[in-house]
């Protein structure tokens, strides 16, 4: 592991004066010689593995400001501070009666040991876990800008069917992404700049031909709250994972779904798909399917058709079409079911 | 900020040890007292310069002068001599390496040592009573023979008492789907929930 120094700023203009301090405008916030740490489980994992090189941590654990790690409820909807743990957002009595699929989200992610330690903020930042993105002697545009990707003559079974590119078909790992993205959530930041709101569907870049730049945000620009709107009938809304092992496990195939029903029929409905995308994935199309439709079997496949539509498969993960359909096609089954 | 002598020593000889036989990865750490000496606090922290941190673990405080990317699992094994809390896969899979820190169950592989400054540790060894008396998570895993190797118990232990402490061993699907960071490549798991199961009425608290 490259030496790093190691620092404590004391409030959040300290951590981005000092991020400011040590990085350039055009420094992408994963490459960049000054990183903020939380968690770390995402980081320092990636450290030891020498696919992140940062010679300064900013630590952000000891932050003064106390509205970070708290989870406020009010009737606009509820925020997170970017530095509550994944464990306390899982268990918080509120998220899991209003949002289930946020709870769901968290509580299928990681192991109680990371999501104890894991922040929120981090957690949607958390960068692929594609092989060939790990091991730094593999060809990896995310990686290495302009080295090639391993990926695509390699052991894909695990990469994107959805959102990928030429260069690049790493797929994001994220469970809480899910549910945020289908949420309409808002990503609070500060930078020097000042502070921004930033669309959740806006916060993750898909790949292009840049799959070095990963999010939205510049280097010295933190995470302070995730904000997600008030939607009384996402007490109807579920997180389906499905994976190789019951547990412990990224998924193969995820579905975080919403409904709003009236009787049977669909007034509206939110879906984002996991484990299957190059970027927390939105299934917009799906949702337009079901307006205004009966929720039955029939429906549901025809949603779970729709959102595939464009998928592109690669020589060994063809299979994460027809998963993906039928994870979908069961999440809004047991969604539809569920009682409220 | 009592240090014993004897763990000082473990943890020079250690890294003695180390030097020899790992490279440049391993930078040797100073003592705790030459290094408060080249570091006044208002400087300009420097690379490759060793952090003083400051840990009570098992109830007892140390104080250790660490290059930064010491892991806190390093620091228990390396520097301290606490070999209790295992390394398996040193990337966040396994689980061995799990220890309380304040309370809560976490990986010490990815934790760097000096994140966790101030803060109150617990590992295996500090589970039993000083009259020897074992905790009743340990005496539980011996009941019900939930270890074979016995390589991932430390870190299943300390696991099963967060869990418990957490309100998550409620149920046996629950013990499964809250314990599955803790991998056991013996597959003792169906002992490991019994013991769970048994323990968790006497352990809040502990």
């Amino acid at each position: 592991m490259r030496p790093f120094i190691y620092e404590q700023p004391s409030d959040i203009s300290a951590a981005v004066a000092l991020a400011s301090n040590f990085t350039t405008r055009d420094d992408q916030p994963t490459r960049a010689n000054a990183q903020f740490i939380a968690g770390g489980t995402n980081l320092a994992d990636y450290m030891k593995l020498g696919v992140a090189e940062p010679n300064r941590l900013l630590d952000l654990n000891r932050l003064e400001e106390q509205k970070l790690r708290q989870i406020r409820v009010t009737g606009d909807g509820i925020r997170f501070g970017a530095l509550v743990r994944m464990g306390e957002a899982a268990d918080h009595r509120e998220v899991k009666k209003r949002y289930p699929v946020i709870a769901g989200s968290l509580r299928l992610a990681a192991s109680g040991q990371i999501r104890n330690v894991a922040s929120l903020a981090g957690n949607v930042l958390q960068r692929t876990r594609c092989e060939y993105f790990r091991e730094t002697s593999w060809a990896c545009n995310k990686r290495v800008p302009g080295s090639g990707c391993a990926a695509m003559d390699g052991f894909n079974r695990q990469h994107a069917v959805l959102g990928g590119s030429n260069a690049c078909i790493a797929t994001y790992h994220g469970d809480f992404a899910q549910a945020l993205i289908a949420l309409d959530a808002v990503i609070h930041a500060q930078g020097s700049d000042g502070a921004r709101q930033i669309p959740f569907a806006k916060l993750h870049r898909q790949p292009g031909d840049t799959p070095h730049i990963e999010t939205d945000l510049a280097a010295d620009e933190i995470i302070t709250a995730i904000e997600v709107p008030a939607l009384p009938w996402a007490r109807r809304s579920l997180y389906l994972k499905i994976r190789d092992r019951e547990s412990y496990a990224f998924a193969l195939a995820s579905a975080a779904v919403a409904l709003d029903l009236d009787g049977e029929t669909v007034r509206d409905a939110r879906i984002a798909l996991g484990g299957l995308a190059t970027v927390p994935w939105r299934a917009g199309a799906a949702e337009e399917v079901l307006q205004g439709k009966k929720l039955d079997e029939a429906s549901a496949g025809a949603a779970a058709d729709a959102a595939f539509a464009e998928a592109q498969p690669h020589q060994h993960n063809a299979f994460k079409i027809e998963l993906g359909k039928r994870t979908l096609v069961r999440a809004l089954l047991e969604t539809r079911d569920m009682k409220v | 900020m009592s240090q014993p002598s004897a763990l000082s020593t473990n943890g020079l000889s250690r890294r003695k040890f180390m030097a020899g036989t790992v490279s440049a990865a391993a930078t040797a750490p100073l003592l705790a007292s030459t290094a408060r000496a080249e570091a006044p606090i208002a400087t300009q922290p420097k690379l490759r310069q060793p952090v003083v941190t400051s840990l009570r673990i098992n109830k007892q405080a140390y104080e250790l002068s660490l290059d930064t990317r010491t892991s806190l699992l390093d620091a228990l094994r390396d520097h301290i001599g606490l070999t209790g809390t295992k390394k398996g896969c040193d990337h966040g899979q396994c689980g061995a390496c799990t220890v309380l820190v304040d309370g809560k169950r976490v990986l010490s592989c990815l934790s760097f040592a000096v994140m966790n400054d101030g803060k109150e540790v617990t590992t295996i060894e500090g589970l039993a009573s000083a009259d020897g008396r074992l905790h009743p998570m340990q005496q539980a895993f011996i009941d019900h023979d939930a270890f074979q190797c016995g390589y991932c118990t430390p870190g299943q232990i300390m696991s099963a008492i967060g869990c418990v402490n957490e309100g998550h061993a409620e149920s046996e699907n629950d013990i499964r789907e809250y314990m599955s960071g803790n991998i056991c490549r013996c597959a003792a798991y169906p002992n490991i929930v019994a013991a769970v199961l048994q323990a968790r009425g006497e352990t809040r608290g502990a």
